[in-house]
């Protein structure tokens, strides 16, 4: 160690000096620590400018979209980590499900709870579809990363504008009550923000008692881990790769509801929230189920509170600056291990 | 009783229609070039290219109109600004693997997007960016007038510019094709094959890839200035993700590993997106639209699904496997 950084120390890249420093070190070894370190100090910093109010005013709004991203983030790393499939007409399943409530909370008149559960069956039946259709015969004929990842791109132009032929480019919005507040402890958060936290949180922690406890979610993770150890293993790798559909499909769908209520309708939506999305998932380390929902939440708060201090027309920036930063400081991820980036 | 499709053949044989698909056909074999070289030559999935031609055009368009620059000293200024911006995403990414990289490209090309659409005092913002093409509009001129004195008539007001488009594309190709055959290029089609072969023999591949991705950004940034000149303005929504997906279908259509399929992919895709608008389909317009991006959906998943290697690319040379 003496010997090697004595005398070339000067000469090493910055990359290399930076990481010989001690407390760069030490974050290397803990990366969950660190982040929570950096975010704590982050949110300090903001309760000492903005006082407490505001920021758990804006919080607030950061746990609305935080719930969009994390429902959204767990079936596109679950994908990825099971199927190795970058899938970029992930956020067109956001797109479809919001439709899909559309025709039946507006269209025909039903309740949004009806909404949401047919949307949620419907996009899980469309991911469960192109598994059939595309990625499962794509798989046998052992396609590569650039085919499929065009293939992705196409089905997202698909699906995309199949919802914008029928239902047009009108900007539509669901029949939920946008006006009707709660208060609480001096805050104030409009009904349908608060039920889409409590619909977000209790789904997405049901979806991590699935997959920490349940012999389905292992097997999941254990696909993800190593899908051909898993199948060596005698785990029905078939029947785990539909449910990853399924959870993946119904999530998104969800997740497009969701974001439909607290804003508005319309056939990009899913495009536009897609890069947010893999901001999370990157955050969280790709193909980690757990990583992506904290990433999910921390990145909606972070877009929220930013509004503190940039105008709120740049905030969607920060979505794209936190991926660049991590795929360049720790591509890996927060929770992810350091395999083949 | 009518037919429902009727299709306006006066279009067809319209000397000005078919000169703005040309140039937008131009414009875009450009912009695929530079993608042929990343992906078809050295394995890198560029999905930022949008990003390069917003860079291009808007430091041309923000030199040009802010700063009073020459429009012939701003090309040169904005081509260097396009590479630096190239070199500063392609250094930390390129370490990164394929899908990462594609990721972190879109994600800058989207900084750079809506960096245009908010910091409006500079661009002009969703309003656009006027006022950049006097000094262009001198030499269309003069071209128009050559072209009057060898005996034609009445020139299109755009043949110019399609003329300076399709000569920059022919000279583009050429050098690139003779790039490739070079030992250069060699060690190029080495880092897409097996990186880690190509760095065992000494080869820095970093390098390689930085100076591939600095040429597609070049490429990018020129097709940029002809977007700007053909539009006489610019606007951010000319530079979403779309336009490099459309860069994607323009390069797997014309096959990989090849760059004269490039230009046949760029004016098949273009006639087909713009050449539809002239067929009376009973739909309206957005419809229309939904119809044709239907259409490049649903081709992007047909040639990846049965001829990956697209119309005259070779499988062999189809590779980023894993």
């Amino acid at each position: 160690m003496e010997a090697r950084s004595v005398p070339s120390a000067a000469r090493l890249p910055l990359r290399e000096r930076l990481r010989e420093l001690p407390a760069v070190q030490w974050a290397r070894l803990h990366p969950e620590s660190t982040a929570a370190g950096v975010l704590g100090l982050l949110v300090l910093a903001l309760l000492v400018a903005y006082g407490v109010h505001e920021v758990a005013q804006t919080g607030l709004s950061g746990l609305t979209l935080g719930s969009v991203y994390a429902l959204g983030a767990v079936g596109l790393t679950l994908v990825y980590g099971i199927l190795k499939l970058v899938n970029f007409a992930h956020g067109e399943f956001l797109t479809f499900g919001a439709y899909m409530a559309f025709l039946v909370n507006v269209t025909w008149g039903a309740p949004l709870v009806l909404g949401i559960v047919f949307a949620i069956a419907a996009t899980a039946v469309l991911g469960i579809a192109f598994e059939r259709i595309m990625w499962g015969p794509m798989r046998a004929r052992k396609a590569g990363l650039l085919q499929l990842l065009l293939m992705a791109i196409g089905l997202a132009f698909l699906i995309q504008n199949t919802v914008q032929f029928i239902w047009g480019t009108e900007i539509r919005s669901l029949d939920v009550n946008v006006t009707d507040t709660v208060e609480f402890l001096g805050l104030r958060i409009g009904r349908t923000d608060l039920l889409v936290i409590v619909v977000g949180f209790m789904t997405l922690l049901s979806i991590g008692v699935m997959l920490k406890y349940t012999l389905l979610g292992k097997r999941m993770r254990a696909l993800s881990d190593n899908f051909d150890l898993a199948e060596t293993a005698g785990v029905d790798t078939s029947r785990v790769v539909l449910y990853t559909w399924i959870f993946a499909g119904g999530l998104a769908g969800l997740a497009g509801v969701l974001a439909g209520a607290v804003t508005s309708v319309k056939p990009q939506m899913g495009f536009e929230l897609l890069l947010p999305i893999f901001a999370a998932v990157i955050l969280g380390g790709i193909g980690d189920a757990f990583g992506a929902l904290a990433g999910g939440i921390v990145l909606g708060l972070m877009i929220e509170w930013s509004t503190l201090v940039i105008e709120p027309r740049w905030k969607v920036m920060v979505g794209f600056a936190v991926l660049i930063l991590v795929l360049f400081v720790r591509p890996q991820g927060i929770f992810g291990k350091a395999k083949a980036i | 009783m009518t037919l429902p499709l009727g299709v306006t053949f006066e279009s067809f044989t319209d000397f000005g229609f078919w000169t703005s698909v040309g140039i937008l056909a131009g414009t875009y074999t450009l912009f695929t070039l530079g993608l042929q070289l990343n992906v078809g030559f050295t394995g890198i999935v560029n999905f930022g290219q949008a990003g390069f031609m917003a860079i291009g055009a808007y430091t041309m368009g923000i030199l040009v109109v802010k700063y009073d620059w020459s429009f012939w000293l701003a090309l040169p200024a904005a081509v260097l600004v396009a590479i630096a911006f190239g070199l500063l995403i392609g250094l930390p990414s390129l370490r990164l693997r394929a899908d990462y990289f594609a990721i972190a490209t879109i994600a800058a090309a989207e900084i750079v997007r809506i960096t245009a659409q908010n910091a409006r005092e500079l661009t002009g913002g969703n309003q656009g960016l006027f006022g950049f093409e006097g000094e262009w509009d001198n030499v269309s001129d003069s071209i128009e007038n050559g072209l009057q004195s060898l005996g034609w008539s009445d020139p299109e007001t755009l043949f110019p510019l399609f003329l300076v488009v399709w000569a920059t594309v022919l000279i583009a190709t050429a050098l690139l094709h003779f790039a490739t055959r070079s030992p250069w290029g060699r060690v190029l089609r080495a880092v897409r094959e097996d990186e880690d072969a190509a760095r065992a023999l000494g080869k820095n591949t970093l390098v390689y890839k930085l100076q591939s991705l600095a040429i597609s950004a070049t490429l990018g940034a020129l097709a940029g200035f002809f977007l700007a000149l053909n539009l006489n303005f610019l606007n951010p929504e000319e530079f979403e993700p779309l336009f490099t997906f459309i860069g994607y279908a323009v390069l797997v259509l014309g096959g990989l590993a090849n760059y004269w399929g490039v230009a046949f992919g760029a004016v098949i895709m273009w006639t087909i997106l713009e050449g539809t608008r002239f067929v009376d389909l009973p739909l309206t317009a957005e419809r229309e639209a939904a119809v044709r991006f239907m259409i490049v959906g649903l081709v992007l998943i047909l040639l990846m699904a049965f001829r990956p290697q697209g119309v005259f690319g070779k499988k062999e040379e189809m590779v980023l496997g894993d």
